[in-house]
């Protein structure tokens, strides 16, 4: 196996007495696309502005393509692409001049410019649309626009930063095509993403809380949580209702919310679905559903900072 | 390089674009210039004068024909009682009064001193001192006419008092090289903090500092354009101020022009600082108004002399670049000073611009992670 795109080792960044990302130690290989979930504040971003060389670290390792992050962020930089939720193109410019001047920056000559545009444009299906200005470009358009102008130079390793952000759902789905056509062809992804079903997508995905590595692998390897402990959605018209009768079982580990639908967590060697069902009916609560579904990232996601604040409660 | 001409063109075509930041940065100081340079008078004409004429004999009626045909002074009012003139001022009918009381003509006659009294209104200091002034010399004027012989006996010491440069003492000539400075401080300081700052805004800072592309280049691409639109737009307030208030050029266009570039070049500086300190365009401009815009009008010799300020004050304004530039300025227009006379105030300037950009590309470099 040849050597990790990213090779990630006891990466620590404080800020004063803040440590927003503590020993976090990880490795993609290439090809890969690798997803990176956490809540606003979990240290996401500061281990990104880390691997793109914005941000020095406190302590450990880095290697981005072999790159040493802290030795040599500029060289760095001209390895990897950057496209952020923001996707931030020069409004006033169009379509044909944002291009140009991201080729400009990234140092590329004429002929490989007239190349990766014309790749881009054809990528990102705007061609016809180049003396258009990017204000008036619709979301889906803007951020493919956006993707194009990070993968200018070619970079072998490219990341983004919640790039779904405030896109329709369709344009999301075509985003996440071009993301794969472009893992295929060796090109390293690394994504922060708040949707969950988006990190299905990827090929291994980490959990981080604040500012730790609670969980890493593949989606199946991260969900191996719920190993044991079944989880029985429950479909009611009286929602509160039922969710308080489920937190009374003594055979239900914890409940959560979603959507309109109740997740309840069994403990090891409890009742299955249908019992529980009768259970609740008893107490008088319309059972419309309940059936044992298989976790989704959200509840191993949920699980895991729960357990995180929970241990952390018990350090404290 | 590449990077450097690639921000260069997109700053431009943006700017292009841009309708509203094109207006601020070429109308903008082309009407500050018609605003100020109207408004902005010191020349004091048409003071109204109520005349109480006690001697009433010609010597007499010569001094007011003086005051009136001088064009500063109209009379408002010929008044016979004390009172009157005193009334007219507080009712602010009359600014000034000229009193010459009786016997005045026969004082002139015999040789001896014939004094007049002139009452102003001190409500406003600035126009009784220029009123005073003016009342001062018509009545210099007037008594040498009316008394040769006395004024051919000087008593050993005469002044003879001669203004040059700008004989006329038009404030205008005066204020419109501080304007120019100011101006040239207003578009070239703006014009680069709020397009930094509205990258950061924008996000673009960030996808910009994600790319290979050095400090230097950036900043250098960054400063080109506005450096071209500031001296543009600086070359048509120089023109307008010398087709509209009769500004002179007795000096060489080239000293101005450097003179002029090493100003902007520290303004421009002054803009790049200012966007490193500051994350939104409200806070640059503010910051921009604060360090720069203000000490321009007051701390520069624009309007108030240095000289007559606190020696606290007058430490503070050996860092206001405009004060050498104003110095340079006038000296070229208004005097046609040579290179080698405003060397001092060049160093000054080049020393200011050199410090700032240095400042601004470390914290920059910092900032870029």
């Amino acid at each position: 196996m040849a050597e990790p795109a990213i090779d990630v080792r006891h990466l620590t960044r404080r800020f004063g007495r803040f440590t927003a990302v503590d020993d976090v130690s990880f490795e993609v290989a290439r090809g890969a696309i690798f997803g990176f979930l956490g809540s606003n504040g979990a240290g996401k971003s500061t281990t990104f502005r880390m691997l793109c060389g914005l941000l020095e670290p406190t302590s450990g390792t880095a290697l981005v393509g072999g790159i040493d992050v802290a030795a040599d962020p500029e060289k760095v930089k001209t390895r990897i692409g950057y496209m952020s939720q923001r996707f931030s193109l020069y409004e006033l410019l169009t379509v044909d001049q944002n291009i140009r001047f991201f080729g400009g920056v990234y140092g590329l000559d004429a002929r490989r410019l007239a190349q990766r545009r014309a790749f881009v444009l054809q990528m990102a299906g705007l061609e016809g649309r180049e003396h258009q200005l990017a204000r008036d470009l619709a979301g889906g358009w803007r951020q493919r626009l956006a993707l194009g102008c990070a993968i200018l130079h070619e970079p072998a390793i490219l990341f983004l930063d919640e790039p779904t952000g405030g896109v329709d759902p369709v344009s999301r789905r075509q985003f996440w095509r071009l993301i794969d056509v472009l893992a295929g062809t060796g090109v390293t992804v690394l994504v922060t993403t708040h949707y969950l079903d988006e990190a299905e997508r990827c090929h291994r995905v980490a959990v981080i809380h604040a500012g730790r590595l609670a969980a890493i692998g593949t989606t199946a390897e991260v969900k191996g949580v719920f190993a044991g402990r079944p989880i029985v959605e429950v479909r009611s018209r009286q929602t509160v209702e039922a969710m308080r009768a489920l937190d009374a079982m003594p055979d239900v580990e914890k409940t959560s919310l979603f959507g309109t639908a109740v997740h309840a967590v069994l403990r090891a060697g409890g009742a299955g679905a249908h019992d529980l069902a009768g259970r609740l009916r008893s107490n008088g609560i319309a059972v419309d559903s309940a059936d044992e579904v298989p976790p989704s990232l959200e509840d191993v996601f949920l699980d895991i900072v729960e357990r995180a604040d929970r241990s952390r409660g018990t350090a404290a | 390089m590449r990077g450097a001409l690639a921000v260069c063109r997109k700053e431009l075509r943006q700017i292009a674009r841009d309708q509203r930041t094109l207006f601020i940065l070429v109308f903008v100081p082309a009407f500050f210039l018609l605003l100020f340079g109207y408004a902005l008078n010191f020349d004091i004409r048409h003071v109204r004068l109520a005349v109480e004429d006690r001697d009433g004999t010609p010597e007499s009626r010569a001094v007011v024909s003086a005051f009136v045909d001088s064009g500063y002074f109209d009379l408002a009012a010929a008044v016979y009682a004390p009172r009157d003139a005193e009334r007219l001022l507080d009712l602010n009918e009359a600014r000034a009064a000229l009193v010459i009381p009786e016997g005045f003509a026969r004082e002139v006659r015999s040789g001896r001193r014939a004094p007049v009294q002139v009452i102003i209104g001190g409500d406003n200091a600035n126009t009784a001192t220029t009123v005073l002034g003016y009342a001062g010399s018509i009545l210099r004027t007037v008594g040498a006419q009316l008394a040769p012989a006395a004024a051919q006996a000087p008593p050993g010491l005469s002044v003879e008092p001669r203004i040059w440069y700008n004989p006329e003492l038009r404030s205008t000539l005066f204020l419109v090289p501080g304007l120019i400075a100011y101006i040239a401080m207003i578009t070239a300081v703006a014009s680069t903090a709020l397009s930094i700052v509205r990258e950061k805004e924008m996000g673009t800072m960030e996808q910009v500092r994600m790319a290979p592309i050095g400090t230097p280049s950036f900043i250098i691409g960054k400063t080109i354009p506005y450096f071209l639109i500031a001296l543009a737009s600086s070359a048509l307030i120089v023109g307008a101020s010398m087709t509209l208030f009769g500004l002179p050029m007795r000096g060489n266009w080239l000293t101005l022009l450097l003179a002029l570039s090493l100003f902007l070049a520290g303004a421009l500086a002054t803009g790049l600082l200012i966007s490193t300190a500051s994350e939104t365009q409200q806070v640059a401009f503010q910051l921009a108004l604060l360090i720069s815009f203000l000490p321009t009008i007051m701390l520069s010799g624009f309007i108030f002399p240095i000289s007559s300020m606190p020696p606290a004050l007058q430490v503070v304004t050996w860092f206001v670049p405009a004060r050498y530039f104003l110095v340079a300025l006038r000296g070229i227009v208004l005097k046609g000073t040579e290179l080698s006379h405003i060397l001092p105030q060049l160093g000054a300037l080049s020393l200011y611009a050199a410090a700032v950009l240095g400042l601004a590309s470390l914290r920059l470099a910092k900032d870029r992670g």
